[in-house]
């Protein structure tokens, strides 16, 4: 009696340490893929990531030089536009939302909501050339915001509905009970204090659709010029990264390591704002 | 208003149960400003939906043409010849499913074990590190994988991985690790695939399994299990329809994935069923031929294969939704 006792402890301790173990392994796996791509970044990106970098235009490949001062320009317009779209639109879902938390509707909004986050964003590429570059008959960097401004929308959204469902009943009803009317207890009273939340979502929102290419493919589409107006093709960082990543030249390589450590380093920047804000951030994956 | 009336009936039927006899106290009801303050933020609610439909409605109509000059056959079949004008997107709709598949069966243990470790094993102070280092990986963009993908792990896989599968495995006698070893491959997509969504499925999981209740817990170890025995009895089979969610998050994620995966599959218009041959997704399909579409019906096919991937992923991430959702009202009683 006694040894097989001891013989199924031994056994079940056993599997229970190789299965802890085995999660270590995972755990160690699951970050070296990361540290692969930072270190090589570094080691190929570092030597070619100078001043002229940030200040010249893109040069054709052999002539040496050259930059990405309009793609890195092209990348904030163009994220600036995508949240001057997506931004407003997302708050206030959100405070809908979370102020109708078990409305049919609310539900239903929820539920869509998550399931436009999960779209690829080639269909957001696609849906921006239709609804725009068809029509006006040109690519251009309207229908790139366009497109990564309806990216932003569901995570905003779901962001704010989070940040605003945390703020104590009690300061809303003490707002409320003073006399406050309900547009201003939620304006003046609840988004304020939902604040911080709510620019983490938008810093998370905007870190997310920075680093896009899919989207901007046939919309934005690229320019090796200066643009800036919204009407003309514009480049961008993830743009240019890409074409020259598939392009044959070493010095366009060499510039497109440098490119992916710049949006590396903007997209984390962006990220840890975001965690400064409320200690919480990156793309909330859940979402 | 017809957004209202658009969206409204299918809300009702499609939403879950909601307790009935809502108090009319928040956003309705009160003067001239609450009235207005409450349409505005219901109309931006309101465009989530529209947002869904006019999507769904723009690309119906772009790849109108495509889906009615060939019908079902666009997706049984294998051409994609723009001088016959016979498009087919077989070979794209394979490599997505495919690809998609090589990357959850790598990287679902995996998340498994990360989201494991997290939630149960992990001593304090490694928690929030690892927490922090795999969720930074969701933060690297598409195109950084690419690049990488490029240089580094299709040369990596071509010289080393490959061989070592095919000769030293003796894997090469079946199909799917046979033939000779190109660099960019199905295999090359999964497993920057499997990188990719690894994460969204961690933070998943992770989040379910914490979401078992102690009591769960305490009663299994009260028992005398083992730590392993508690979670694999007790807390997994608890958050296995949420795990589940995850898992398909992970996929929809996978399906719809586009730069990493044009720039290491090789876009090939051709169903193989070696893992080493080049191959195509319906995302890298539409990146790679979009600019060079030549004729309407060939930018229209374009655009049916977008339909049938949003269609896809639609019922991907709807099917993950409901599954999460589901694990948190159970674990909520």
């Amino acid at each position: 009696m006694r040894s097989v006792a001891s013989r199924t402890s031994f056994r079940r301790r056993f599997v229970n340490g190789l299965m802890l173990g085995l999660t270590y392994v995972a755990a160690g796996v699951a970050t070296l893929p990361l540290l692969f791509v930072l270190v090589y970044l570094l080691a190929k990106g570092v030597s070619a990531v100078n001043w002229s970098y940030f200040t010249s235009l893109p040069r054709p490949p052999g002539m040496g030089g050259g930059g990405a001062a309009n793609a890195i320009v092209g990348t904030l317009v163009i994220v600036a536009g995508a949240s001057v779209m997506g931004v407003p639109i997302g708050i206030g879902a959100g405070i809908y939302l979370a102020e109708r938390k078990g409305a049919p509707l609310a539900v239903f909004v929820r539920f869509l909501a998550d399931v436009l986050n999960g779209l690829p964003s080639i269909v957001m590429g696609i849906f921006a050339w239709e609804l725009v570059v068809v029509p006006m008959g040109h690519f251009s960097a309207l229908a790139g915001a366009l497109a990564l401004g309806a990216m932003m929308i569901p995570t905003v959204t779901r962001t704010t509905e989070e940040m605003v469902r945390v703020v104590p009943s009690t300061l809303r009803e003490a707002a409320l009970a003073l006399g406050y009317t309900r547009w201003r207890t939620s304006l003046r009273i609840v988004l304020p204090t939902a604040l911080a939340g709510i620019v983490t979502g938008v810093l998370v929102a905007l870190a997310r659709v920075a680093g896009e290419t899919a989207p901007l493919l046939f919309t934005a589409f690229g320019n090796d010029f200066w643009s800036l107006s919204l009407n003309q093709p514009m480049n961008a960082l993830p743009l240019q990264i890409f074409n020259y990543a598939i392009s044959p030249y070493d010095d366009w390589h060499a510039q497109a390591f440098a490119g992916a450590l710049v949006l590396i380093a903007l997209v984390l920047i962006i990220s840890l704002l975001a965690r400064a804000a409320t200690g919480r951030g990156f793309a909330r994956a859940s979402e | 208003m017809v957004d209202e009336i658009l969206a409204g009936p299918p809300g009702e039927a499609e939403g879950p149960p909601v307790e009935p006899a809502q108090p009319r106290v928040g956003i309705h009801g009160g003067g001239f400003g609450d009235r207005i303050y409450s349409g505005v933020i219901t109309l931006s609610a309101l465009c989530v939906p529209a947002l869904l439909l006019l999507i769904f409605w723009v690309i119906t109509k772009a790849g109108w043409l495509a889906l009615h000059t060939f019908g079902f056959g666009f997706l049984t079949s294998s051409q994609w010849d723009s001088v016959k004008q016979q498009y087919g997107a077989a070979p794209a709709l394979y490599g997505t499913l495919v690809s998609s598949f090589v990357a959850l069966v790598l990287a679902t243990p995996l998340a498994l074990g990360v989201a494991i470790f997290l939630s149960e094993f992990a001593p304090a102070w490694l928690r929030r590190p690892v927490a922090f280092l795999v969720d930074l990986l969701a933060a690297i963009p598409s195109v950084v994988y690419g690049l990488w993908g490029i240089f580094v792990l299709v040369p990596f896989l071509r010289s080393w991985v490959m061989p070592f599968l095919r000769d030293t495995l003796h894997l090469g006698a079946t199909p799917f690790f046979s033939g000779p070893a190109y660099g960019p491959s199905m295999l090359a997509a999964g497993v920057i695939l499997a990188i990719m969504i690894l994460p969204y499925i961690s933070a998943v999981s992770r989040e379910v399994l914490m979401a078992v209740p102690r009591s769960q817990r305490e009663a299994a170890l009260a028992l005398g299990a083992t730590r392993w025995e508690m979670l694999w009895g007790a807390a997994i089979p608890f958050a296995r329809s949420g795990i589940a969610g995850g898992v398909i998050l992970g996929l929809g994620r996978a399906l719809g994935e586009t730069m990493a995966v044009t720039m290491v599959i090789g876009n090939r218009q051709e169903i193989a069923t070696s893992l080493f041959a080049p191959g195509y997704t319906m995302a890298s399909l539409i990146a790679n031929q979009f600019t060079e579409a030549t004729s309407d019906l060939n930018l229209s096919a374009l655009m049916a294969v977008g339909f049938v991937l949003f269609v896809v992923t639609l019922l991907v991430n709807a099917g993950a939704r409901w599954l999460v959702w589901r694990t948190s009202l159970e674990t909520s009683i």
